[in-house]
């Protein structure tokens, strides 16, 4: 694993968060601040679980990382570029060419198949690659189902083409949202190992959030949701 | 560009009835649009240039239009006889070539008996370089009760060289009105693509004389096929018959006359062609709301493609581009539709006319039309598209909690 975890002076940390602050307005129509993170990092290669509970902003705050909500305020370094600065396209490209996200349901494009969701979690960073999308669905054990269909599959089996896909692109950074939060409970221990094993494989860092105890405790390193997001303190109180 | 092209063929895919139906309404539309246009240009430049080898027309005083319809088409009701007099000044007169006299008034099941000299066939070239052949038999003997048959009617009635017929008196068939006597078929001519084809040509003698023809009209004529020497002889022979005398009508450039019938019934396809228009706007409408009301669907494709870092102009592109490509199909099974169409068409013409409409001649038409249709539907992409321009990620990435 050290291997991966490459110490760079100053800029050590693959993602650095400061200031970060996110709110909506909620349907009585006031601003509630969801996520107000003053500081947070994660090492290159580092494999860290976000414990929080439900409507804490867990979502929300790795939206946030990916881009996919534009921050209110604040900095999300990803690898030297600041996802926070990047407008609609940029926040796009980034997240296309350095992360993998993986989410609870999936979200596996039911119209294509196997082999071309995860040549699509390729298309819009570096390319598809047709070999490497075959290869990453033998490394999750479904060398056999590329021309499948999502509906044709087992939901374990799902998960694992998320895995696939997430990790095809050679994301330096892997979200996972719940990722075992639909899967029975040996499913979900074989896919959690799936994960991180394959993370650390392809060189990713890997940030889980879940408030599923089974999952955190399988981590080395868990950090409380709640105790990083001011947002959720005073909610809290 | 390979992967936009991969989402829109899967889209295309999972919307397949839909991207059926609207294709499916392209085609009509196009297919209409194709032929409407076609049929008026087809039938515009053909029919102002048959004039079966003849530059005038020479008959009784009336519509150099009913004239031109009844002698050179056969069609419409003759509008009289000229006398046979008439006849031998037109044809000695130093400005004419060839005059040809024609007598109607008889039909068999529908189909013009026309009298007329063996001139028609030894002499005139219906078009430039070709005159009327026999495909089988010989030509009438003028002075016989014998009969050529035009290649559509024969087949039409299913006569051949050696039968036997008996005529109808009238332009229009009437079981009751038929002719004791019998005509022998003794030859079929050989396709032309002219109205000649669907005539039943006997010797000028046999009609006038027909029993129960006015007796004392018996050498009349119905109209005489002119062949001038030049084209300031028709306007002099214009002006000598139509300004200077009462009795006769010289119906003169053939051209322009069937020209003027266009102008006539040009509102006709003016409208035509405003229908297929508003059917193509239709149409391409139908690529719009059928891919908007598909966008509830389609949003949560969207945001995982977006979620894997499809930007916001790609998946822009992709919407706008799989209506094009609805319009591209549509208009492919457009040209279907359209040989439908113009086939049906172009029989009915060849029936009721005998002449025969060039089916597949290119037409810009066919050109600019897919085009159109395609930019068309590309345009009504717009709207869906931009509603997935703004398609929400987050809001739309499966069911949360
Ligand atoms: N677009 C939005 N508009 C308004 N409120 C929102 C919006 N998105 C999220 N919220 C609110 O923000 C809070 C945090 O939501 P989020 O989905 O991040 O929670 P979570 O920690 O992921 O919960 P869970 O564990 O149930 O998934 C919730 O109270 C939610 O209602
Ligand atoms: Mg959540």
């Amino acid at each position: 694993m050290g291997a991966f975890v490459r110490p760079i002076a100053g800029l050590m940390s693959l993602l650095s968060i400061t200031a970060l602050q996110k709110s909506f307005r909620s349907p009585e129509g006031e601003r509630k601040t969801i996520v107000d993170v003053p500081a947070f990092t994660l090492a290159a290669g580092q494999q860290l679980a976000l414990r929080g509970e439900s409507g804490s902003g867990k979502t929300t705050f790795l939206h946030l990382i990916a881009g996919i909500l534009a921050a209110d305020s604040g900095s999300i370094h990803i690898d030297g570029r600041d996802m926070a600065a990047l407008g609609e396209s940029g926040r796009d490209r980034l997240r296309a060419e350095s992360i993998g996200y993986i989410f609870q349901t999936f979200n596996l494009l039911q119209g294509y198949s196997v082999l071309e969701n995860v040549m699509l979690g390729m298309a819009f960073g570096a390319g598809s690659d047709q070999t490497r999308a075959a290869a990453m669905l033998d490394r999750v054990g479904l060398s056999h189902r590329l021309k499948h269909y999502p509906r044709q599959l087992s939901t374990g089996q799902q998960q694992r083409v998320a895995v696939a896909r997430a990790l095809a692109n050679h994301p330096k950074l892997v979200l996972a949202d719940e990722p075992t939060g639909n899967l029975d409970h040996k499913n979900a221990r074989e896919s959690l190992a799936l994960i991180r094993e394959t993370c650390r494989e392809n060189g990713a860092a890997l940030l889980l959030v879940s408030h599923d105890p089974g999952v955190l405790a399988s981590f080395e390193a868990v950090q409380d949701f709640s105790a990083l997001n001011r947002a959720d303190q005073e909610a809290a109180r | 560009m390979k992967t936009i092209g991969l989402i829109i063929l899967r889209s295309l895919r999972q919307h397949l009835l839909s991207t059926t139906i609207t294709a499916l309404s392209i085609a009509l539309a196009g297919g209409l649009l194709m032929s409407v246009w076609v049929v008026k240009v087809q039938s515009q430049t053909t029919f102002t240039q048959v004039n079966t080898g003849f530059d005038a027309v020479l008959g009784a005083r009336g519509s150099k239009l009913q004239l031109v319809l009844n002698a050179i088409f056969h069609l419409e009701a003759s509008p009289g006889n000229l006398a046979y007099s008439d006849y031998e000044f037109i044809r000695r007169h130093p400005a004419v070539k060839l005059a040809i006299p024609i007598a109607v008034g008889d039909n068999l099941r529908g189909y013009r008996i026309v009298g007329t000299g063996p001139e028609l066939f030894s002499d005139v070239e219906y078009v430039p370089g070709r005159k009327f052949t026999l495909a089988t038999g010989t030509l009438f003997n003028p002075a016989a009760k014998e009969a050529v048959l035009g290649d559509f009617v024969a087949r039409k009635l299913g006569l051949h060289a050696g039968d036997t017929f008996h005529p109808f008196h009238g332009l229009i068939y009437d079981e009751k009105n038929q002719h004791a006597e019998s005509y022998l078929v003794t030859g079929i001519l050989a396709p032309s693509n002219t109205p000649a084809d669907k005539v039943i040509w006997i010797p000028l003698h046999g009609l006038q004389t027909m029993a129960g023809h006015d007796p004392r009209a018996a050498t009349d004529v119905s109209a005489v096929l002119i062949q001038l020497r030049s084209p300031t002889a028709g306007f002099m022979l214009d002006m000598m018959y139509n300004k200077q005398g009462n009795r006769l009508t010289f119906a003169y450039p053939i051209g322009a006359i069937m020209a003027e019938l266009f102008n006539k019934i040009g509102w006709f396809d003016q409208v035509l062609t405003l229908i297929s228009y508003l059917v193509a706007l239709v149409s391409a409408g139908g690529v719009l709301v059928a891919i908007y009301n598909s966008m509830a669907a389609r949003r949560r494709d969207i945001a995982i493609l977006r979620a894997l870092g499809a930007r916001r102009r790609t998946i822009f592109s992709a919407i706008v581009l799989e209506a094009a490509a609805i319009g591209l199909l549509g208009m492919i099974a457009a040209f279907a539709a359209y040989a439908v169409i113009l086939t049906g068409v172009a029989t009915v013409i060849r029936n009721q006319t005998g002449v025969l409409l060039n089916t597949w001649a290119y037409n810009p038409v066919m050109l600019w039309a897919p085009l159109g249709m395609i930019a068309l539907c590309a345009l009504g992409g717009l709207l869906p598209a931009w509603k997935a321009y703004r398609t929400d990620i987050a809001g739309n990435l499966a069911p949360v909690s």
